[in-house]
């Protein structure tokens, strides 16, 4: 606890106070993964870090907390009164404010009126502007930040606009705070400062709850860990008790499988080869930068790494999307210079990250989801031949036991899980010869997953190459032949699977030796982040 | 999945009729919204829906209805194809009015049997939209520039453009100056009429060009590549389908079908182009034709007529008392309250049916 807290040595609710109590919550959604038997409790006056996988339901849990969803089951109590939340209408009467992970701000108005948006201060119906002024700069003084509240919200970097959201929250009159991978975005000087920030805050008897799978800053920072795993809250420790590798058990849990034992040698032929690949951009750090590998016939090689480092960017230039240098080469052909769809005829194909993004035309009929990438199949004399693409979703669904009461249904019908399916059923049916998945089974019951990876894991017996891109350490372990470690856009290590364990996995994942608020100099921070 | 019943219930006829529905629903409602502005300005709504549709219905006046269909439908198409791929072709004003000129002035240095003359016009006319709109398509895909701005500005540099070389190249000087139109089209270049001096065949062509753009765009896989780019840009381009081709191939089709627009008028009644022959703003009301018949054949083909109906009365409305500008409001609001009603009952539809579905899959038991 920190000193000098009001409101902790005013309060008489016994021996610990909390701001926050959940109890047994549960949270279910059609055929996804969201939480169960959720217990948090969170200090008032402190930092709370909640930590966990991508999926663990850290997300949801939060969004429950600030309303905008409700619980199946459970009890949310705040500052000791239970409450019910129908939006994030009423968690913000309660106090609770929530910084979102993508900023939501308005880029032509200043830093004023954004703060102000939504709740101006007005005296017979006119903005009363100068009195905005004189509480923002209130608010601003105590967290301590000197930000000129006359720049345009477009004229700021995004540490700034961070602090601009936090202002935000703060105007609206929340003492609790939720960040949702509030440094995510942020450079290492700009995570200092922001800890600096909320550190005051704190000492004024803020409550600040933050996500983060960085599990450094977290130890750094937080007065208290909860770890999430599979929807639930596994254990809450205090950061002086554990180090970065119990922690990272914690997370990815003891009970990883063992990798399943393989009936068929992997091939001798390269399939998919990437030399040098490094993104183009302008103007900033490529995010993906030399990446070399090579997938053999047969084989399924693991790119393990938290989100954000050069994944999504990764498979971009190997399908064409994006501009970059190096080479790429698909079943022996050079592919550098081939347009998507050229590489697609080659033989890849591909699981997006995101199904709804990059996968599916959500309003329209099954069948032509499925059709999509595969019209030219599908067409005689320029003319889709319907009967015989609606046949081949009609043996998508049969084969990947899609849930749907037709093909003519639009996908927005179908679950998060079913939809998955369709999409995984769509890239397996040309018979690829390389396939890159890219989070396969993300946000997906259970019973989904292991379909998907039993067809992947046939596809691979049958000779297909796969490129698997997860964050999910489970699901690397359970499919890889051979993990690769991706870190700020590179490969920061390969490894065999059985050399692989947790602890091994989070620190090369989490970046490792970069430790946050302990460095004297930001730029010692930024070099030492990119020597990685 | 097993079950025809099932099947056939969610068929997209539904989603058909709910659209067809909602859209008679909000014509009503514009109806009514138009008497309350009636009443408002001391005209009788009544009397004034009743000469609308005494003078509308009569035989004449149905020729007169597809007449002035005739060029809607053609640059409703134009804009539809555009707005497939989330384009909004604003230029068809320009392309049309550019390619009436160029078409008229083109029809008079050959001399070719009829039939052919009449081609040959109508595919310089589609060559001249296409080129107009291809600065527009250029201008994207090269720098990026947003084309509903680029085709804005090419409207007012067409207009001037046209006026420029119509005075200085191309006006029939051969009267002393007293024409205001390009050179007369020889008879071989004549448009037949289906009702003598009532209705030409761009009627019919006009009907074809819609039929082609259903087939094109609904049944063919170029038509399927254009929609899913429209409907969910990042999985078209995922999976291959390039997105700057498909930008310039659309732009092109919405410029070439944009030519045609005002080939009633230059094959048919003034036999040249002329800045008070040729009719403009046509351009403008296929957006609202689109918009209005959702960029589906049959509703723009309905919508078109529609709005030929209406524009058919208003001369005559002004003679019996009645403001001819009303017919001008209640195309606008129409085209209003038909969007919003559509996209209001079209998510309800769509809720319901994704409710209604995952209730099925609850009660029925599928083979796992």
């Amino acid at each position: 606890m920190t000193l000098g807290n009001k409101l902790n040595s005013a309060d008489a609710m016994g021996s610990k106070s909390w701001a926050v109590e959940l109890r047994g919550i549960s949270k279910r959604f059609p055929g996804v993964i969201a939480n169960h038997d959720v217990e948090l409790s969170v200090e008032r006056a402190s930092i709370h870090a909640i930590v966990g996988e991508n999926g663990a339901g850290k997300s949801t849990l939060m969004k429950i907390l600030y309303g905008l969803h409700q619980p199946d089951e459970g009890t949310i109590t705040v500052n000791g009164v239970e409450h019910r939340f129908r939006s994030p209408g009423d968690a913000i009467a309660s106090g609770i404010g929530m910084v979102h992970q993508h900023f939501m701000l308005a880029d032509n108005l200043t830093v004023l009126e954004n703060i102000i948006l939504g709740f101006e201060p007005t005296r017979r119906g006119v903005l009363a502007l100068g009195e905005a002024r004189r509480s923002v700069s209130k608010i601003a003084a105590s967290v301590g930040t000197n930000i000129d509240l006359d720049l345009k919200v477009s004229e700021l970097g995004v540490g700034q606009r961070q602090r601009v959201e936090i202002l935000k929250v703060l105007y609206r009159g929340a003492n609790i705070l939720i960040l949702d991978e509030p440094t995510a975005v942020l450079v290492p000087q700009e995570v200092d400062e922001l800890f600096i920030n909320l550190r005051q805050l704190v000492t004024q008897g803020a409550t600040v709850l933050f996500i983060s799978h960085k599990l450094d800053e977290v130890l750094a920072v937080s007065d208290r860990i909860t770890v999430m795993r599979h929807g639930t809250t596994v254990a809450t420790v205090v950061p002086s008790e554990v180090d970065r590798l119990t922690l990272a058990e914690l997370m990815v849990g003891s009970d990883l499988p063992a990798p399943t034992a393989r009936v068929i040698a992997i091939g001798k032929n390269e399939r998919l080869v990437v030399r040098d690949l490094t993104l183009i951009v302008e103007g900033k750090k490529s995010p993906v930068q030399n990446v070399s590998f090579a997938v053999y016939e047969g084989e399924i090689v693991g790119i393990a790494g938290v989100e954000g480092n050069g994944q999504f960017e990764l498979c971009a230039a190997i399908l064409g999307l994006e501009k970059s240098t190096g080479v790429v080469e698909v079943c022996g052909r050079d592919m550098t210079h081939s347009s998507t769809r050229e590489r697609l005829d080659a033989g890849i194909a591909y699981i997006p990250f995101d199904r709804h993004r990059e996968g599916l035309m959500l309003n329209s009929s099954l069948w032509e989801n499925a059709l999509l990438g595969r019209e030219e199949r599908f067409s005689h004399a320029l003319l889709i031949n319907r009967s015989a693409a609606k046949q081949a979703c009609r043996e998508i669904i049969e084969r990947f036991d899609v849930m749907t009461p037709s093909e003519t249904v639009p996908a927005f019908v179908l679950s998060g899980g079913n939809q998955q399916k369709l999409v995984v059923g769509r890239s397996l049916s040309v018979g690829p010869s390389v396939l890159i998945a890219a989070h396969p089974t993300r946000g997906i019951d259970v019973g989904a997953q292991a379909a998907i990876w039993d067809e992947i894991r046939i596809a691979r017996d049958n000779g297909m190459a796969v490129l698997l891109v997860s964050a999910d350490l489970e699901e690397i372990l359970a499919l890889s032949d051979r993990i690769l470690i991706i870190f700020d856009g590179r490969i920061s290590a390969e490894l065999a699977p059985e050399d692989a364990d947790p602890q091994i996995l989070g620190t090369f994942m989490t970046g490792g030796r970069v430790s946050l608020l302990t460095m004297v100099k930001p730029a010692v921070g930024v070099s030492a982040a990119q020597d990685l | 999945m097993k079950s025809g019943s099932l099947r056939n219930a969610f068929s997209g006829a539904r989603s058909s009729l709910v659209a067809l529905g909602s859209s008679i629903g909000g014509i009503f409602i514009a109806l009514i919204i138009c008497a309350g502005l009636l009443l408002i300005t001391g005209k009788d709504p009544l009397r004034a829906y009743s000469k609308i549709l005494e003078t509308g219905l009569d035989g004449q006046k149905l020729l007169e209805m597809l007449k002035r269909a005739t060029p809607l439908m053609l640059s409703a198409t134009a804009v539809a194809v555009g707005f497939k791929l989330n384009l909004f072709n604003i230029g068809v004003e320009g392309q049309y009015l550019f390619a009436a000129l160029i078409a008229a002035e083109m029809g008079t240095h050959v001399s070719l049997p009829a039939p052919v003359h009449v081609a040959f016009i109508l595919l310089v006319a589609m060559v001249a939209g296409a080129a107009w709109a291809s600065i527009a398509a250029l201008l994207k895909v090269v720098r990026g520039v947003n084309e509903v701005i680029s085709t804005i500005m090419l409207n007012f540099i067409a207009l001037s453009f046209i006026q420029w070389l119509f005075e200085n190249f191309f006006r029939d000087d051969s009267d002393g100056g007293l024409n205001v139109k390009t050179t007369v089209l020889a008879r071989s270049a004549r448009m037949p009429d289906l009702v003598a001096g009532r209705l030409n065949a761009m009627f019919l062509v006009a009907l074809l060009v819609v039929a082609v753009y259903w087939v094109v765009i609904f049944k063919s896989r170029f038509g399927f590549q254009l929609r899913a780019s429209g409907l969910n840009p990042n999985a078209a381009r995922t999976s291959g389908i390039p997105a700057k081709r498909m930008a310039v191939t659309a732009l092109l089709i919405s410029g070439s079908i944009a030519g045609l627009v005002a080939m009633p008028y230059v094959l048919g009644e003034a036999f040249a182009y002329g800045p008070n022959a040729t009719p403009t703003q046509l351009g403008f009301a296929g957006i609202a034709v689109a918009l209005l018949g959702r960029n589906h054949p049959v509703g723009i083909i309905g919508a078109a007529l529609l709005f030929g109906f209406l524009d058919s009365t208003s001369a005559e409305l002004q003679l019996s008392g009645v403001p001819s500008s009303i017919v001008k409001v209640i195309q606008a609001i129409i085209v209003l309250t038909v969007v919003i009603v559509n996209e209001a009952s079209m998510r309800m539809f769509n809720k319901r049916t994704a409710e209604r579905t995952a209730a099925k899959l609850k009660t029925a038991s599928f083979p796992i």
